[in-house]
């Protein structure tokens, strides 16, 4: 599988989670473990541009497959835009659920253009999808934050994804 | 977790072959199993990858939909025919979950999720009938808040957890099974059973079987669908009570409808009595009571979950009265 | 702001900055007679800028390294098992399965680990650090259900969790005391909490209650909560020969590393514990069981450990806030002037650990009355020990005061904050001491102004579809505090630059950047020619961060550094600087360096000084004197809560559609963090009064629901945009002005929910936390 952009073998125990390989094996600690029964989010990444939650990932099901992780979107320096977002607008505070919360926002804003429904969506049939404060909510809501960091957040995602347009 | 083999499925017949084995199991995008295996409830010796079989999503000929089992939940909800023929499916997906658990997990895997009942989970420190057959149950004197109102028995009072089974149920989904002994179809209301004296055995699926399919027929009514949640916060929990309705009104009446609940029961609940109350009945909210009390009149409360019954009640009569409106 | 304004502000700022002015260095004490800290009143410097975090960049790229990211050369991964019982004590554990097991390097229990003393129990000592009062694996006695009972190292975190799944236990079982009506039956005890007991009488207010023309008298409920930080509590331990090397996620790493020292028996200097970054803390991120667990199992295999609880094990290990019973009873003349104060009940609590959930806190200071009866009780249950968690006896004892309030204000027939503004009191009403700052009705009507409270409806009158809409307000409070034990270090480089040490903590508060602000102002440098070192036991001072302390705390500690720095430089500056003959209250930081307050031409660098004394660094540790400012004065801070809910009338769902919090909590140092800080405290009230609990299961003394699935805690769907703001009044007795605001966000909000769905629907729920069913 590639990872941020390098070739890596899958590991030899099947058990090991996608979240344990970049974590423990690939020393890439920047994709967060908070929960490790899919409850969080704090270990969204994004798998062939798609987020997913790493650790309900087995990393054996992933080969062949391109994984980007917070540390391939950008790094102190040369930051991805939404990271930039997210500092400018206190989209965190103790910063733990932050790269699951940055790797998912990229990932919903390309499913928003897509047209992939929300719960909140109104109007299955509609061509087009606004990302509204409402359908931003929804779509984010897979990703916890205790530090209570949500405005900010959505500040941040909101000034990413108009930039964008 | 328990040590296990894991093999990627490249073909059909190689799925079988390999699933058919004793200890192997189905692994779809694990968002269930490999929490359960984590948590040791779980152990299977085998696990046969079947993510790469069975993607499509194609029109049958008769005009109904077949969704391949490994489609995803995110690719159901959002296909264009889905959300144009079975709204209700679509809007039933998308309240469940996460848009990230939505885009790993597959229609196999969401029909076969186990129970959320947290004695269940206490895989060391609580008895469960589910995982240890004749132990007890604990949930039926401790927390029960998100248990079974309807059908449930006196070994289990746990609910099945999928919203996108109650859609499915209300749709007259068939399950296309297959094995090596050959393939079968089962409606989808008859895959999941209550629990009776049996609730570690939720499914009539036979060892080595694996779902490959579901069809929907086609189901004019189902335009007019939709599928309401409610739940302990906004979203990202799981129902304490839903309904999925579909609902054709002519002249006033209740020509046809479709209505499932859940939250409510070991399986996804059709709401065989409710229907049958409402068709050709005027289409009030005095007939949409009847046929929700007409449905609940067997709902047996447990210590914490009694008000279950008024919820469905009420969410049975709001979302008919909905779709009753919007086609006035 | 327009362009000639700009054009304005930008001329006036050059003018400032040519002439510039030095600012006086802080009195090293608060006390009466003396004057405030000069920072209060600046007003051009880097305090009260919204500075971005100085450590966001390293977080948003996924490059701070919390406890569980260290990887040590030939660590090992640690797996828990925990009991099944309540109480009675092990008599076996299989182990021959597990440690069969391919990787598995230890199983430790009780028969094999280390002798070990006893955690010392928090707040026992000054450096006290530990969760529970009780040994951990020194024999075969279960306390609670839950307490770990056997570790397993492996090379794999894969093989130790495997490998502790075939561990298997058995348990001579003796009956415990598992629910909260026979822990009551056995007696109950009185609550002291800090040496001081929960119970005071002013007057009697039971008579005075019976004798009011207007009274209250109701039982309010609230559950048990878990901290729930992101970060699964984490460390990796390691042994360097005889010293201990701890990667924690800790709110308290002196404190750790001292009390690690007692359990091993070790000098306090050969333990070092760092905590960089903290995924999250709350109260919860403190020394319990686990540490210990893995310090003893590496000293075993002499290897790092890493030691990882699951979510669950979290449930286990950590304890929660417990839950309480309340009374509150208020009598009132015509006119609302509260004539009886009644708060009293109990709460469940452990035989060890020191919390009696002290939710009288705040009707000890916010109202004035006639009389006052304020007691906690506790009764006690064999459960995992109680402990802190955000605002502890605030958060939920403004639960039960706010929701009374609401209720007389009803029943009087009073709009609810004229009810609270005709009680305000002009001196504390229990200790009789003046207060150090009260801007309490600026509060109120400010933030009753932004909220439009003057349009609020009657009860159960707005209806929008299926939602029926309410409003309601509550208060909050919460003390200032400053612990004994801060310390810091100034070095001050010949370069200019300055770092600032002090074994204090950021677990997201900010603390960084704010104390990089307020540094920056105190010694006249660029935010950028400052580091702020912290999270690290080998640095000066024992600083909790708790009791939204921290801020006073490192405050005091810089001010006495910061004057000993001065002393110095003016010694080294000599008679050929410009600031000879200056003394220290002479002189203050700018530009740079100092300058004479009179004179602000008479400036000399910090780089001039020190190259012309060829220093190359100039090192100071200053000691605060102690906290004596709490015992002149009545310090606290409060809140006003705007609530707008919306009810479903089908379902019960409730949707919180507007809130508002105005604060009163002295100066704020950076808008940008504090206001984040607000509504980080906010939305765990949120939680709090519509879904939290932590079930614990009566018969068996279990948490039953130790997941982050089955434990809600509020979604981004589940929160409106927050509006904070607040009065900015410096406190003139708290350094900088400036109070802690980590703990008043979550205060009163469960009240202001409460009333607002009252006022919804007509429905008072009285126990929280408010789920649908309640409102059918």
């Amino acid at each position: 599988m590639i990872v941020n952009g390098i070739t890596v073998s899958p590991p030899a125990d099947p058990r090991v989670s996608l979240l344990d390989l970049l974590r423990e094996e690939l020393h890439l600690p920047g994709t967060k473990k908070g929960c490790n029964q899919g409850a969080c989010g704090a270990c969204t990444v994004l798998v062939d541009g798609e987020r997913i939650l790493s650790c309900l990932a087995l990393a054996v099901q992933y080969e062949g497959r391109e994984i980007t992780t917070i540390e391939g979107l950008g790094a102190p320096g040369a930051l991805h835009p939404l990271q930039a977002a997210f500092v400018e607008h206190d989209g965190f505070q103790c910063g733990y659920c932050t790269p699951g919360q940055i790797c998912s926002a990229v990932a919903m804003v390309e499913e928003v253009r897509r047209g992939v429904p929300s719960h909140v969506t109104a109007d299955l049939a509609a061509e087009e999808l606004l990302l509204t404060p409402e359908e931003l909510r929804e779509r984010m809501s897979g990703n916890l934050c205790r530090c209570g960091a949500h405005n900010g957040i959505v500040a941040a995602i909101t000034e990413f994804a108009e930039a964008g347009r | 977790m328990t040590p296990f083999r894991y093999t990627r499925a490249v073909a059909a017949g190689d799925a079988l072959r390999q699933g058919g084995q004793a200890g192997a199991r189905y692994l779809g995008g694990g968002t269930n199993l490999v929490d359960l295996m984590r948590e040791t409830i779980e152990r299977p010796e085998a696990l046969v990858d079947v993510t790469g079989l069975f993607h499509a999503i194609e029109e049958t000929a008769d005009g109904g939909l077949l969704i391949g089992a490994a489609a995803t939940n995110t690719a159901v909800a959002e296909h264009a025919l889905v959300r144009r023929r079975y709204p209700l499916l679509s809007r039933a997906i998308v309240a469940g979950a996460s848009a990230q658990i939505r885009n790993m997990a597959t229609v196999g895997g969401n029909l076969l999720q186990r129970t959320r009942c947290t004695y269940f989970y206490d895989n060391e420190g609580s008895r469960c009938n589910k995982r240890r057959p004749g132990e007890g149950c604990d949930a039926i004197g401790g927390f029960n808040r998100i248990h079974a109102i309807l059908g449930a028995s006196a070994d289990c009072v746990a609910t099945h957890p999928s919203d996108m089974c109650v859609a499915l149920a209300a749709l007259d989904a068939t399950v296309h099974l297959g094995s090596t002994r050959g393939d079968r179809r089962l409606p989808l209301t008859d895959l999941h059973r209550l629990p009776g004296d049996r609730p570690d055995v939720e499914t009539m699926l036979e060892p080595g079987e694996l779902i490959t399919a579901i069809e929907l027929p086609p189901l004019p009514l189902a335009a007019r669908s939709t599928y309401r949640k409610v739940r302990d916060r906004a979203s990202y929990a799981f129902a304490l009570v839903s309904v999925a309705a579909a609902l054709e009104v002519t002249d006033g009446r209740v020509r046809d409808v479709r209505l499932a609940l859940g939250g409510v029961a070991h399986k996804p609940w059709r709401a065989w009595k409710a229907e049958e109350a409402l068709r050709g009945q005027p289409a009030t909210e005095e007939a949409f009571t009847a046929a929700a009390l007409a449905e609940l009149a067997d709902a047996l409360p447990l210590k914490d979950n009694g008000f279950k019954i008024e919820l469905a009640r009420r969410t049975m009569v709001a979302v008919l009265g909905e779709l009753a409106g919007a086609g006035a | 702001m327009s362009m000639l304004e700009d054009a304005k502000q930008a001329a006036k700022g050059m003018a400032q900055q040519a002439v510039g002015k030095a600012i006086q260095l802080a009195p090293d004490s608060w006390m009466p007679g003396g004057r405030p800290d000069p920072l209060i009143r600046e007003q051009h410097g880097q305090i009260g800028r919204p500075v971005s975090r100085i450590d966001g960049p390293l977080k948003v790229g996924g490059q701070a390294r919390y406890a569980a990211e260290f990887a040590l050369d030939g660590m090992v991964y640690a797996a828990l098992a925990y009991s099944t019982i309540a109480r009675g004590r092990i008599l076996a554990i299989d182990t021959k399965a597990a440690e069969a097991v391919p990787g598995v390097v230890l199983v430790m229990t009780h028969e094999n680990a280390p002798r070990m003393n006893k955690v010392p129990l928090f707040l026992t000592d000054q450096k006290a650090a530990g969760g529970v009062d009780l040994p951990i694996f020194q024999d075969p006695e279960v306390h609670w259900n839950g307490q770990p009972v056997a570790a397993v190292l492996a090379e794999t975190q894969e093989q130790a969790d495997h490998a502790r799944s075939l561990l298997r236990i058995t348990y001579e079982e003796v009956p415990a005391i598992t629910s909260f009506a026979g822990a009551k039956a056995k007696g109950k005890h009185p609550g002291v909490f800090m040496g001081n007991p929960l119970n005071i009488r002013i007057g009697d207010a039971e008579e005075a209650l019976a004798a009011a023309p207007f009274r209250v008298d109701q039982a309010y409920e609230t559950p048990r909560h878990s901290h729930n930080a992101i970060e699964l509590h984490a460390c990796t331990v390691a042994w360097e020969g005889d010293r201990l090397r701890v990667h924690d996620a800790s709110q308290l790493v002196a404190h750790t590393a001292w009390s690690l020292a007692q359990v091993f028996g070790m000098e306090e200097s050969q333990v070092h514990v760092s905590s960089p970054f903290v995924g999250g803390g709350f109260g919860g991120k403190c020394l319990w069981n686990h540490q210990v667990i893995a310090a003893a199992a590496s000293k075993l295999v002499d290897r790092p450990v890493r030691l990882t609880l699951s979510r669950e094990g979290v449930y286990r290990v950590v304890g929660g806030r417990t839950s309480t019973e309340q009374r509150v009873a208020i009598g009132a003349s015509a006119d609302g002037t509260f004539e009886a104060l009644i708060h009293t009940g109990t709460v469940a609590m452990s035989p060890h650990n020191q919390l009696p959930e002290p939710f009288i806190l705040p009707a000890m200071s916010v109202y004035g009355a006639n009389a006052f009866k304020l007691e906690v009780d506790v009764a006690y249950m064999d459960m995992l020990a109680n402990t802190f968690m955000r605002a502890p006896g605030e958060a939920v004892g403004t639960f039960g005061l706010e929701c009374a309030i609401d209720e007389l204000a009803e029943a009087i027939g009073m709009d609810p904050i004229d009810l609270r503004l005709k009680n305000e009191p002009d001196k504390d009403p229990v200790t009789g001491a003046p207060f150090s700052i009260r801007e309490v009705e600026k509060m109120w009507r400010d933030g009753a102004e932004r909220f439009g409270w003057s349009d609020r409806a009657p009860v159960a009158s707005r209806r929008e579809g299926e939602w029926r809409i309410g409003t309601g307000v509550a208060g909050g409070t919460y003390p200032y505090y400053r612990m004994p034990g801060g310390a810091a270090r100034i070095t001050l480089r010949q370069d200019g630059h300055a770092t600032i040490d002090i074994a204090a903590h950021d677990m997201g508060m900010g603390t960084a950047t704010a104390q990089t602000q307020v540094a920056a102002d105190r010694l006249g440098l660029p935010m950028d020619a400052i580091t702020f070192n912290y999270g690290d036991s080998t640095l000066p001072g024992v600083v909790l961060a708790g009791g939204s302390q921290q801020t006073a705390s490192i405050g005091a500690s810089v001010i006495a550094a910061h004057r000993l720095l001065v002393k110095e430089l003016l010694q080294l500056a000599g008679n050929d600087s410009p600031l000879a003959g200056l003394s220290v209250e002479e002189v203050g930081g700018l530009d740079n360096g100092l300058a004479s307050l009179a004179d602000p031409l008479r400036h000399e660098t910090y780089a001039s000084i020190l190259t012309r004394a060829q220093r190359g660094t100039l090192v100071v540790e200053g000691t605060p004197p102690p906290p004596l400012e709490t015992m002149h004065w009545s310090m606290h801070s409060h809140s006003a809560l705007f609530c707008e809910v919306g009810v479903n009338a089908v379902t019960g769902e409730v949707r919180v559609r507007r809130f508002l919090g105005s604060f009163d909590c002295g100066r704020i140092l950076n808008p940008k963090t504090a206001a984040s800080q607000f509504r980080g405290g906010i939305i765990m009230g949120l939680g709090m009064a519509l879904m939290e609990e932590t079930q614990f299961d009566e018969r068996k003394g279990r948490i039953m629901n130790p997941s982050l699935a089955e434990y809600h805690l509020p979604v981004h769907m589940d929160v409106p945009e927050i509006d904070v703001i607040w009065t900015d009044v410096p406190d003139p007795h708290a350094p900088m002005g400036a109070h802690g605001v980590g703990e008043i966000g979550i205060t009163g909000v469960g009240a202001a929910v409460a009333n607002a769905i009252y006022n919804a629907t007509g429905r008072r729920v009285r126990d929280l936390p408010i789920t649908l069913d309640k409102l059918l």
